[in-house]
């Protein structure tokens, strides 16, 4: 075993406890918005971690592993804003022990109509 | 030694994919499903090439790299498509 596959193992298992954890997070949480929040995060250091340590472990597949990672690390971020901001604008409400929502507040998404639960996703506009 | 320590990494992160995809049974609304869908294409495609490195096969880096690509345009695709119909 040479010292570079003992670094990558290292890396590796880091990533994969973040990963662990992260599941754990979309499995516990209460509402949407902590699941997206445990989720992304959690998600995209474990991924990012347990793919730059298959390159340092495997010297030769780097550079294509660093554009994965990239690629994760890069679109993780705007899956979860799209995500988040579809949740909020098909009225699911936050959870009752939500202290703040300033998109609320400031009166900025104003298309969230109480009734949440009877709401179906592109029946509204078809008129 | 090494082949060891690799299998232990594939059962942890075996264990998220089965604990997301509980939360994609059992969430309550659409965007909770599509929540733990999301987390779960993120592990799968670390796993994947995990796999790589685990089976000595280089081409699967780059189906995890396709596999992401496709993935991230269906996440977003389901998104709009929760936010107004399409």
């Amino acid at each position: 075993m040479t010292l570079f596959a003992i670094i990558g193992a290292f890396v590796v298992g880091f990533g994969t406890i973040f990963l662990f954890l992260g599941a754990l997070g979309i499995f516990r949480l209460p509402d949407v918005y902590n699941r997206l929040q445990a989720g992304t995060k959690c998600t995209t250091l474990g991924a990012f971690c347990a793919i730059v340590g298959v390159g340092i472990a495997q010297p030769d597949w780097i550079f294509k592993a660093v554009i994965v990672a990239v690629f994760i690390l890069l679109t993780n971020p705007i899956s979860a804003h799209a995500l988040a901001r579809a949740s909020y604008k098909s009225a699911i409400r936050p959870y009752e022990g939500t202290v703040v929502d300033k998109c609320r507040e400031f009166g900025e998404c104003e298309e969230v109509k109480d009734g949440a639960e009877d709401f179906q996703p592109g029946l509204d506009d078809e008129e | 030694m090494n082949l060891t320590l690799y299998t232990i990494f594939f059962g942890i992160g075996a264990a998220a994919v089965l604990l997301c995809m509980l939360r994609a049974l059992l969430g309550p609304t659409a965007s909770d499903r599509l929540v733990a869908v999301d987390g779960m294409i993120t592990i799968t495609t670390a796993l994947l090439v995990l796999l790589a490195l685990f089976l000595g096969r280089r081409i699967y880096v780059d189906v995890a790299l396709v596999y992401a690509v496709l993935a991230f345009v269906g996440v977003i695709a389901v998104a709009r498509y929760l936010e107004r119909g399409l």
